[in-house]
């Protein structure tokens, strides 16, 4: 029975159940990860991080919630009441709705119900969560404006652009994918990677992935939406009490949404490492959920370590990046893996595909050693042209003081 | 009102059911985005529309169309549109000044050909008639279906199409384009004005703004040592919008420098 039908048998009252329990999973994950990253960021910079409340300082994130809540919650005169209001929840509503299509288990028992831990099937699953995603941005680009200031106005509209631009490029990411396992559906993807991942077989796709879901949840170092050295605190600024709050759960959905999909698509879902494909059977297949966290945790730990590595891009050089690198890379991507899957269809021989990837593998390799002669070409230039001398009163440089002492010497 | 809708079609009663909660708001946000005051209200209204739509798409066993229509209208249409309005400003409303001449009686006429167009199309619509070859259509698939549609009978108007879009982009490109006149001035280049000006006073940067311990906020000048207002340390925008306080109220008063 494929996942679809097993899903279409539920009763009502298991969908109920499941949709609970992934929301529970979820804002339960939004407080841990809160923590995780204080504590983690915190390593990495020499501190400690946060360790007073509860053991491991675990429940600090919960403290905070709740002191979020309990303060005073402000709305600026100029700002437009209803939209005001409404764009936190845009926000906090879209984010859960995403995990309705990830399969996070292989097939289980629930209360005596066999199914598995995923709410819905459907054909086009993917493409559900990029629509998800870009209704989750009204969320951002409406806090920005309806705020009636100018920091936040700014940062909804760094935010829509940049989250347009960097769809565009997860988009073009996903369709390599799609065209290797003939699907759009998760529980179909999952189940067309039970050999190799494909985050192996597609490695192109995987990297665009990685980067554009990075620009996707505005966070290190493309938080250009909320940089806060330049826009105070962005589209949120002018936001306290629960109504932040609701942006940072948000956030931090967000974070595992993306991460959660990236699993499914190109880590081979809730399936084990290889060589580790027994333990799927442990627990009645319950097993499966904790390698399903585990590399969704693997991909929360690289969106902090990116956070306490790389500094902010600046604005041009980011949309730079996605429309001239990013989405001219992927669609050459694409042409190639089409190209490659009509030969495999049409029966061609091995050696037509390996002589195929070859001249594909010699061109890049040909066009990235012109573009780098290029680039140190210009930078010759360029340094050449700098040489010259400046108009205002500068001191000596100390290797010609000498030699004039040393001509002095000589005299 | 459920047998009604039951009559209409081959509709179930969960269809039945969302179709008369979702169809009046649907029509309600229509109107409220024409009567709208602001134009993001309106934007926002429309896609809400948009969302409906899809939705009922997907309710009809549309699923990759309802879907599309949500990534492709509300995702990048709408908010390219609201992307332009943001720059409005949250307490403009429309101007009702007519810029171009002619533009009142060419919309109105507009508006009179579309409304026609789209009455004539309504009333065609058939009711109570079955809905038939659906099931047939959906046979290999929902997204296989439409893929085949468009890749085999279609492929002429698909690239069409898509050759009209591509020329329309360039197009806007073209209109939108303009030969620089003298290179921008790059971070670097600022960096590099800076310290080769005639006066290194701004090197470090423009002076920052307030006056320190006792009014430290952006639309505050600082004061120079000589005790006048320094008029780089504030935005140009916050001068020009006239939000600009005056920094004579947070000088030290003479009495108290006396005492110091």
């Amino acid at each position: 029975m494929s996942t679809a039908e097993l899903i279409g048998t539920d009763p009502g009252w298991i969908s109920l159940v499941k949709g609970f329990l992934i929301f529970i999973v979820c804002v339960l994950a939004t407080l841990m990860s809160v923590w995780g990253e204080r504590r983690i960021v915190a390593r990495m910079q020499q501190r400690v991080g946060p360790n007073r409340v509860g053991p491991f300082g675990l429940i600090q994130a919960l403290a905070d919630g709740v002191k979020l809540a309990l303060k005073e919650d402000l709305i600026p005169k100029a700002a437009d009441r209803i939209v005001f209001v409404m764009a936190p929840i845009i926000s906090a509503t879209t984010c859960f709705m995403s995990f309705a299509v990830i399969p996070l288990s292989g097939k289980v028992t629930l209360f005596g119900h066999k199914t598995v831990m995923q709410l819905t099937d459907i054909p086009v699953g993917v493409l559900y969560v990029l629509a998800i995603t870009s209704i989750g941005v009204y969320g951002i680009v409406l806090a920005g404006w309806s705020s009636g200031s100018t920091y936040p106005l700014l940062g909804g509209l760094r935010s829509s652009a940049q989250v347009i631009s960097y769809e565009v490029a997860m988009g073009l990411s996903l369709v390599a994918v799609f065209i290797y396992s003939g699907s759009m559906s998760t529980a179909d993807i999952v189940a067309a990677q039970d050999k190799w991942w494909f985050c192996v077989t597609l490695f192109p796709s995987f990297v665009i992935y990685a980067i554009s879901m990075v620009g996707e949840t505005n966070r290190a170092p493309f938080d250009l939406a909320e940089a806060e050295g330049e826009l105070v605190g962005g589209f949120h600024t002018e936001y306290s009490s629960l109504k932040f709050a609701l942006f940072f759960l948000a956030e931090y959905v967000n974070i595992m949404a993306v991460s959660a999909l990236a699993t499914t698509l190109f880590l081979g879902g809730y399936h084990a490492l290889p060589g580790l494909g027994f333990t799927e059977s442990w627990l009645g297949g319950w097993f499966t959920v904790l390698w399903f966290l585990v590399k969704v945790i693997f991909f929360f730990f690289v969106f902090v370590w990116l956070r306490g590595t790389l500094p902010r891009l600046r604005y041009d050089q980011f949309m730079k990046f996605g429309w001239k690198v990013l989405i001219p890379v992927s669609l050459l991507w694409i042409m190639v893996v089409a190209t490659l899957r009509v030969l495999s269809q049409q029966g061609a021989s091995r050696s037509a595909v390996i002589g195929f990837t070859f001249g594909v593998a010699l061109l890049v390799l040909a066009g990235s050693s012109l573009m780098e002669s290029a680039k140190n070409r210009r930078a010759r230039e360029d340094a050449l042209g700098e040489v010259s001398i400046p108009s205002f009163p500068v001191p000596a440089m100390p290797s010609k003081s000498y030699e004039i002492r040393m001509e002095e010497l000589n005299d | 009102m459920i047998n009604f809708a039951l009559e209409v079609g081959p509709t179930a009663t969960p269809e039945a059911v969302m179709f008369w909660i979702l169809a009046p708001i649907a029509v309600a946000a229509a109107a409220g985005m024409i009567f709208a005051k602001k134009a993001v209200h309106s934007a926002l209204l429309l896609a809400w529309v948009m969302i409906t739509l899809a939705i009922f798409y997907i309710a009809q066993d549309a699923l990759f169309l309802g879907i599309v229509q949500i990534v492709v209208y509300t995702g990048a249409v709408m908010m390219l549109f609201l992307f332009i309005l943001m720059l409005v400003g949250v307490d403009s409303s429309d101007s009702l000044v007519e810029n171009i001449r002619g533009l009142r009686p060419a919309s109105i006429v507009a508006a009179v050909g579309l409304g026609g167009l789209l009455v004539s199309l309504i009333g065609r619509a058939t009711l109570g008639t079955d809905v038939v070859g659906l099931s047939a259509a959906n046979s290999g698939g929902n997204v296989q279906g439409i893929a085949e549609e468009l890749f085999t009978k279609y492929v002429w108007a698909f690239e069409v199409v898509s050759a009209l879009l591509i020329t329309a982009a360039l197009g806007a490109m073209v209109l939108a384009h303009s030969s620089v006149i003298k290179s921008r001035t790059a971070q670097r280049d600022q960096s590099i004005a800076r310290f080769r000006g005639a006066s290194l006073a701004n090197a470090a940067g423009l002076p920052s703004s307030g006056v320190f311990s006792r009014h430290n906020a952006v639309d505050v000048p600082a004061l120079l040592p000589d005790g006048t207002p320094a008029p780089t340390s504030i935005s140009k925008t916050l001068e020009a919008r006239g939000d600009m306080l005056s920094s004579k109220p947070f000088e030290l008063e003479e009495k108290e420098a006396e005492e110091d």
